[in-house]
């Protein structure tokens, strides 16, 4: 009972978060929200006993992604002036897409055979099997997400970078 | 309706809403945030059907879409900040050069 009571907190902190990115205006306060969204989502999977994807989710979106979205916005914007807005278009298509989606997403899930199958409750140290599952069975994603990251720090650090084009003089 | 119902239904309204905000906002940097909503609805459900069946192989690729999300949101912002030094703007509309004016 105070799982369910829990449970519907975190979703009701991260519907409306979602609904103050959706409807302001300033680029800083969506931040924010997102943050509020995000560390509500890590509860909903410590919730649903994947309690190494709710910590992992805290370290790197709410330490890592959301302080270098807050880097950006502070680089991209000007203080002075006009700071931080943000404006938006196509309202009228972009909610007939969203809304036709969602519509066929929900009526695939009625007319599906997911929502039969009961959940066994799994027993045991989950943290040990993702440890011992990441070793073992998917030793060959690990090494090339670690290769992926690798890339992806000396593509960031390259292009951020501002250095000069010695070699066309 | 029962609780993974419930959380299915959320995961889908979360990706709706986060392509919502990806198609609807000018800021470059708010794009990326909607795309990251997607990411974590996927997540979510990945950490559902986990739930719902024995084994970890949903836990373990919602952990390698996190690692690809953040290598997206890394590459993502420092193409940002070299387009604003470029064009002194991060609204997607007034990026529409692909060679500088001479």
């Amino acid at each position: 009972m105070m799982q369910e009571v829990i449970l519907y907190l975190f979703i009701g902190f991260s519907i409306m978060s979602v609904l103050v990115i959706l409807l302001n205006r300033n680029v800083f306060y969506s931040a924010l929200a997102l943050l509020t969204c995000l560390i509500s989502l890590s509860g909903i999977y410590g919730l649903l006993q994947a309690e190494f994807l709710a910590v992992t989710q805290l370290l790197i979106y709410a330490g890592g992604v959301l302080v270098l979205m807050i880097f950006g916005i502070m680089l991209t914007n000007r203080i002075a002036g006009k700071s931080f807005e943000s404006k938006s278009h196509n309202w009228i298509p972009g909610i007939l897409v969203t809304t036709s989606l969602l519509v066929v997403l929900v009526i695939t899930f009625q007319n599906s055979s997911i929502k039969a199958t009961q959940n066994e409750l799994n027993t045991g140290n989950h943290i040990r099997n993702v440890g011992i599952e990441l070793m073992s069975t998917y030793a060959a994603p690990f090494e090339v997400s670690g290769v992926l990251l690798l890339v992806c720090l000396i593509g960031a650090a390259l292009t951020a970078s501002s250095f000069k084009k010695s070699s066309h003089e | 309706m029962s609780k993974q119902e419930l959380l299915f239904f959320f995961s889908a309204f979360l990706f709706c809403s986060g392509l919502l905000i990806a198609v609807t906002k000018k800021n470059a940097i708010v794009v990326l945030m909607g795309i990251e909503l997607m990411l974590n609805a996927a997540n979510l459900n990945l950490a559902l059907f986990n739930f719902q069946k024995r084994g970890m192989d949903g836990q373990l690729l919602a952990l390698f879409i996190i690692i690809v999300a953040v290598c997206e949101a890394a590459v993502g912002i420092a193409i940002i900040l070299k387009s604003y030094h470029f064009y002194h703007s991060s609204v997607l509309d007034q990026i529409s050069d692909l060679k500088e004016k001479n």
